[in-house]
Order: C-alpha cells, then structure tokens, then sequence
C-alpha cells in the first residue's frame, strides 16, 4: 500500500516536471494563433488563422531568421568535420595528451557565456577584426566543435573497430576502409551531433550578442529587442514552425533506431 | 573508465593530425581570448570615450568588482544555487521516472525533455511574462490561497506581483537548465544494472534504503554534471533577470552586458568576467570535492 502510495507520488512529480516544461511551450504554439490587439502579442485576443496565411508577411523577421539558418548552417558543417575527427582520435587510438584534450573539450561546457562571449569580443577588438557574419560563425564554431567531439565520442565509444582490420585484411584501402565501414558506422552519431550543434547555434543569443556587429540581427537578438519594441505574432509562427521541424526530425531518428534494433 | 575498444591501437602521427583542427581551434577562439581578457581587465581607459585602453597592471578594476557589484556577484551565486537546488528537485523524480517507470515510452520522454531546445531560449523566456503578468490567473489564485503575503514577506516578492521580482528569476533560471539536469541523471540511472535493486531486496532492504544505498550512490555521477551544468550557465545568465527580473533582482550577467556593450568599459567587464570565472572554478572543484568524484562529464 505505501510502495503504491510512493509509486503515485513519483509518477505525479514527474508529470509535474513535465508540465512546467511545456507551459512555455504551449503558450507559444497558442499565441501563433492570437490576433493581437497592439503591437505586443502578449495577452491573449481571438483566434486567427491569419498568422499562419501569412507567416512572411514580415520581411525584417524573415531576414533575421534567414541569418540565423546562415550561420547555424555553416557552424555545423565545420564543427562537425572538426569534432568528429577529434572523437575518432580519441576514441580509436591511445596516445599522449589526450587527457588534457577531453579537459580542453568540456571547458567550453562549463564557461559561462558572457566570459566566452566578452573574451572572444576583445580578441577581435584587440586584433582589429570587424565584427560581423563570420565572426558570430566562428563563435558558433567553438562552442559546437566541442559539444559535437563529446557527442561522436560517447555515441562511438563501444564500435568494433576490428571490422575495419578485417576489411583491410580482405584487400581494402584505407579510402575504401574508411567510406565502407568507419563511415556507415560513425554516421548515426554525427547526426545526432549536427542536430545538437544546429539547435545551439540557431538559438544563440548572449555568445552572438558580444560577437556580431550592430547590423547583424540574429533571429534571437531580434527576439530580446522586439521585447521592448514590438512582438509580432510571426516570431511565433516562425518559433512553432522550427519546433515542429525538430520533432519532426527527431521522430524520424527514433523511428528510424527502432527499426534498426 | 572503460579500457580501450577492442581494436584500439597507439598511433604515432595520425591521432594528432586528426585532432588537430579541432584542437587549434578551441585554443584560438577559446584560450587565447582568456588572455585577452586577462590583459584588458589590467588596463586603464584615460577617459569616459577611450575605447583603447592601455595595459597598465591597473588592478582597480577588481577592486571595483567587488566594491560596486558585490550585490549582484552575491545574488547572481545565490540565484543560481537557488535554481540547481530546485533543478535537482525537479529533475531527479523526472529522470527517475523515465528511466524506471517509463517502459517503451522511454525514448520518446527522454527526447520531450530536450524538445523545449527546439524553440527559441528568448521567446520561451518571454512566455513565462504571460503566466506570470499582473492581471494573469496564477497571480490571482496564489493571491486568493495567500501565498503571495507570504512570498513578499520572505523578500521573494515585491508588492502584490510576480514580475519584476527574485521568484520570477529564479523560476525562469530553474525552468530553462532543467533539461541540462534531466539528462546527465537520466545518463547515469539508465546504466544502472537493476539485478544490483533485485539483490537488495532480496537482502530484505525496504524500497527506501535499497534507494539511498544503490541507486542514489550510482546516479551520483549524473547529479553532479547536472548539477554544473544548471549552475554555471545560469549564473552567469542575464537573459531571465532581463526578461523577468527588476532593478533588485539585477545578476552579474547583466551588468557584464551592460558595462561591455553599452558603457564600453572594456576592462570593467573583463575584470567583472574574470572574477565570476575564478568564483565558479573553485566552487567546481570544491563540489567535487564534496561529492567525492573526479569525473566532470
């Protein structure tokens, strides 16, 4: 009777949790179907499709937004190749310094933003580099080339590696090694990797917001003003479209595991 | 930690030319700024519109840290201790849950907890001024069961409102890393080998103790990079108190934004960052010292 008791309790906090996870979440999906009475699309008015008729109607949001998938873009393709390479030396071969290179990795993880954010501003202020598209992308690029070494790294860490042996046994070069077997077998968790990395970047705000000129508004620097100035119900047609994207994407992976196992 | 995989070999050249890349990387655009940093939080503008500071060995700036923004280097700890406790609250039943309870749904409950990441930090952040707004029903009905006499009187709350106040910061803190406690928990209960549960109860210990001597020893590892990862973010974080907070619930994060990008007093806020820096390294490690385990993630 009590474990019952105890058992009920668990389930109720856990949905609990939950909850308060998606109360956000929910408003945000609610309110894309809002028509606004001012210019803040905050207090709840009347339903409207007209939103989602017409989730470009707004150039300027659509311009941040463009920008964002820009950089998010570019940051992910580049700190995939580079976190990856760095994850197969780790997990494949033993050698010297590679202790300090997993500290190396988890530092970014655990540096708040505005130190990474302000010391990176300072190195391009100090260097004389302008600040602007590829800077905010080279920011991204760090942040991602880590979460992305320590994603492949964990996601490979149990591959048997003597398939590629076997391979080069049986006559394969070490291209061939390499595009038929290390490939197909690392490729599920650089997916997994370059979603992660693409998700952090393309929500970015405090790192961007030290690294990028005053021209370059981001979609999330165009949230944290429009706050003061005007919130359009297109930021949460633009911001439920992009949910709807990822779980998308991510139903499919789990589908697509499960079919696997 | 898990010997090497089968199939692992010592390499001479070639794990260096693979790490390479990355590795540079990390030391231009994270290390090197350190020093960046470190010089500017030394120099000294000549005046309100000099944008070029001179290193000078000026440590007034550190000095000022303290002296002016004591107050919100104090709050900004305090907030996001408050948080990782509630975050801890929170998130280890969610985990537990998941990783016990949960059955084939697991998967698809571990991936709900990261789906908040799919939308925009800012704009969920922005959400949380409706529940909360002055007018808003979970104002009214913490009003009607007195709770909110009670909150402002411990110094939670200002006035008869929720915005604008420590709880709103502190609750939006909490409700942002939640997932980043979630998941590292999640990480270290789902390896546990259940058979280790069944043995206990064999030896007659109750559903409690077999949870206190091992489950709760075992999820330690999770709890503490949980636990880093809500603590460190949030107290340099100074999107919530923007969005959420008043002049009294100011942190560290916002004064860094403003001293920086506004004042453009570059070595201010380098010092200020430098400082924060220090404080959470060694709070990292005087945690884990506590917590007794080595392992950071």
């Amino acid at each position: 009777m009590r474990a019952r008791a105890g058992r009920l309790a668990l389930g109720g906090a856990a949905l609990a949790g939950f909850v308060y996870l998606f109360v956000p979440i929910a408003l945000i999906v609610a309110f894309s179907f809002n028509e606004p009475a001012g210019r803040f699309n905050l207090v709840w008015q009347r339903f409207t499709l007209d939103n989602w008729l017409h989730p470009l109607a707004r150039s300027d949001i659509n311009e941040t937004v463009l920008l964002s998938v820009e950089v998010a873009l570019v940051a992910t393709a580049a700190a995939a190749v580079m976190g990856t390479l760095v994850a197969l030396a780790l997990a494949r071969y033993r050698f010297r310094g590679g202790a300090l290179i997993n500290l190396l990795l988890v530092l970014p993880l655990t540096t708040p933003e505005i130190v990474m954010g302000s010391s990176l501003a300072l190195l391009f202020i100090d260097r004389g580099v302008a600040r602007g598209f590829w800077t905010v992308a080279i920011a991204h690029t760090m942040f991602c080339v880590s979460f992305v070494a320590i994603t492949v790294k964990a996601r490979i860490r149990g591959l048997d590696w003597t398939l590629e042996d076997a391979a080069m046994d049986l006559g394969a070069g070490p291209w061939r090694t390499f595009s038929r077997i290390t490939f197909p077998l690392i490729l599920p968790g650089v997916l997994a990797a370059a979603l992660l990395s693409f998700s952090l970047s393309i929500d970015d705000f405090i790192i961007t917001s030290f690294v990028s000129g005053e021209g370059d508004v981001t979609f999330p620097k165009y949230v944290y003003g429009a706050f003061q100035r005007e919130l359009a119900p297109q930021v949460h047609v633009v911001s439920t479209a992009l949910l709807l994207l990822s779980i998308g994407a991510l139903g499919l992976s789990v589908l697509y595991q499960r079919r696997r196992t | 930690m898990a010997g090497p995989n089968p199939g692992s070999r010592r390499g001479r050249f070639a794990p260096y030319a693979l790490i390479s890349p990355g590795l540079l990387w990390l030391l231009l655009f994270f290390l090197v700024p350190l020093a960046s940093l470190a010089r500017m939080s030394l120099s000294t503008k000549q005046s309100r519109f000099d944008f070029d500071p001179s290193f000078t060995w000026d440590w007034g700036n550190y000095a000022d840290v303290f002296q002016k923004y004591g107050v919100q280097l104090g709050r900004s700890f305090l907030f996001a201790a408050a948080a990782t406790v509630l975050c801890l609250l929170i998130g280890y039943p969610m985990a537990y849950w998941v990783a016990f309870r949960a059955g084939r749904w697991r998967n698809v409950l571990i991936g709900m907890v990261v789906v908040p990441f799919f939308t925009s930090f800012l704009l969920r952040t922005v959400s949380w001024t409706v529940v909360l707004a002055d007018d808003g029903l979970v104002l009214r009905v913490l009003r009607s069961a007195g709770v909110v006499g009670v909150l402002r009187s411990i110094g939670l709350t200002d006035g008869d409102r929720l915005l604008d106040t420590p709880l709103a910061v502190i609750g939006g803190l909490t409700y942002n890393f939640l997932p980043f406690m979630v998941l590292p928990i999640y990480v270290s209960l789902e390896k546990i080998d259940t058979r280790l549960v069944d043995a206990a109860n064999d030896l007659y210990a109750t559903g409690s103790a077999a949870f206190r001597r091992v489950v709760l020893p075992l999820s330690l590892p999770g709890v503490f990079a949980g636990s880093l990862l809500t603590f460190i973010p949030a107290s340099g974080d100074f999107v919530n108190a923007f969005f959420l907070g008043g002049t009294r619930s100011r942190m560290i994060g916002n004064v860094v934004q403003d001293r920086f990008l506004v004042q453009l007093d570059y070595p201010g806020a380098a010092a200020i960052s430098l400082v924060l820096m220090a404080i959470i390294t060694s709070a990292v490690l005087l945690y884990a010292k506590l917590l007794g385990t080595e392992e950071l993630a």
